[in-house]
C-alpha cells in the first residue's frame, strides 16, 4: 500500500485547491484523451452509443470521475474506508480491470500538465501520481 | 512491422522540428529522476542528486537529458525500421548500462508530460496518441536485444 507522506498529502490538498476550479475540464479531457489514445478502454462503454472522446456521454462520465477524484481528495487520510462503496461498485458492477486506473491517471497527468504547466512542477508530478496510485489501490481494495 | 499513416509522420517530424532539446530533454530526465527516485540508481557517478533542486539544477543530467532526446533523432529519421536503428543502442543499454527496460516507459511518461506542457492545448487526442505510439515502438526497440 502506497503510503502518502504528510508533506505529499499538503502539496495534493494545495494543488486540488488551485485546480479544483477546472475539476470538470479536466475530467472530460482525462476520459476523452484515454478512449482516444487506448482505445481498448472504448470495451468498457459498449452501451453508450456515441463511444466518441469528445461526445456527450464520456463528457459526462469524466466529469462524474472527477468529482470521485475530488471527494477522494477530501478523504485523503483514509482512501480505504473513505472509497468503500466505490470499491464495491468497482468489484462487484463495473469490474474494471484494475490496470486501466494507471492510464486513466496518466491521462489526468497529461492534462494537469496541459492546463497548469507552471504549478505541475516534478514536485507537485510525484505527489500527484501518489496519490492517483493510491486511489487505484483503495478502489481495488474490494476486488478480491 | 509498424505502420504509420502520412499523418502520423508529419506529426511526429513536426513535433521534432520545433523541438527545443536544450529545454526539453533536461526537464525530461530530471523530472523522471524526481518522480521515479529509483531511476536515480543509473546516475551515481553524475553528482549530486540530494533533492529536487539539486537535481533539476545538475549540469550532468541537464546533458545528458540533450543527449537522450537526440538520441530519438534516429527514431523520427528512419520510421520505418525503428527496431533495426535502435539495435545496437539496445545491446549499449542491456550489457553495458544495464537499465531495466521497464525504466524506458517511465522517462518516456516524463517526456509526454513535458511536451504536453510546452505545447498547451495543441498537444491535442489525436497528437497524444500519434507520440505515444512512436515513444512505444522505440521503447520496445531498445528491450529487444535483451536476454
Amino acid at each position: 500500500m502506497t503510503t502518502l507522506t504528510a508533506k505529499d498529502k499538503d502539496t495534493v490538498k494545495a494543488f486540488w485547491a488551485k485546480v479544483s476550479g477546472k475539476a470538470e475540464d479536466i475530467g472530460k479531457q482525462s476520459l476523452a484523451r484515454m478512449l482516444a489514445v487506448y482505445p481498448q478502454t472504448k470495451t468498457y462503454f459498449a452501451h453508450w452509443k456515441d463511444q466518441s472522446p469528445d461526445g456527450a456521454p464520456a463528457r459526462k462520465h469524466g466529469i462524474t470521475v472527477m468529482n470521485g477524484v475530488a471527494d477522494a481528495v477530501s478523504k485523503i487520510d483514509n482512501l480505504t474506508a473513505g472509497l468503500l462503496e466505490l470499491s464495491e461498485l468497482h468489484a462487484f458492477t463495473l469490474r474494471v480491470d484494475p490496470a486501466n486506473f494507471k492510464i486513466l491517471a496518466h491521462n489526468m497527468l497529461v492534462v494537469m500538465a496541459i492546463m497548469f504547466p507552471i504549478e505541475f512542477t516534478p514536485e507537485v508530478h510525484v505527489a500527484m501520481d501518489k496519490f492517483l496510485a493510491s486511489l487505484a489501490l483503495a478502489l481495488a481494495e474490494k476486488y478480491r | 512491422m509498424v505502420e504509420w499513416s502520412e499523418q502520423e509522420r508529419t506529426i511526429i517530424t513536426s513535433i521534432f522540428a520545433s523541438l527545443d532539446y536544450e529545454d526539453i530533454g533536461p526537464k525530461a530526465l530530471s523530472r523522471c529522476l524526481i518522480v521515479y527516485p529509483w531511476t536515480q540508481r543509473y546516475f551515481g557517478a553524475f553528482g549530486n542528486l540530494y533533492n529536487a533542486e539539486a537535481i533539476k539544477t545538475n549540469p550532468n543530467i541537464a546533458a545528458h537529458g540533450i543527449k537522450v532526446l537526440h538520441g530519438l533523432d534516429r527514431a523520427v529519421k528512419n520510421m520505418d525500421n525503428i527496431k533495426a536503428t535502435y539495435a545496437e543502442l539496445s545491446v549499449l543499454h542491456s550489457e553495458k548500462l544495464h537499465v531495466d527496460p521497464d525504466n524506458f516507459k517511465l522517462l518516456s511518461d516524463c517526456l509526454t508530460i513535458v511536451i504536453a506542457a510546452k505545447m498547451g492545448s495543441s498537444f491535442t487526442p489525436e497528437i497524444q496518441a500519434t507520440w505515444q505510439k512512436f515513444l512505444a515502438v522505440v521503447v520496445s526497440a531498445l528491450g529487444r536485444q535483451y536476454h
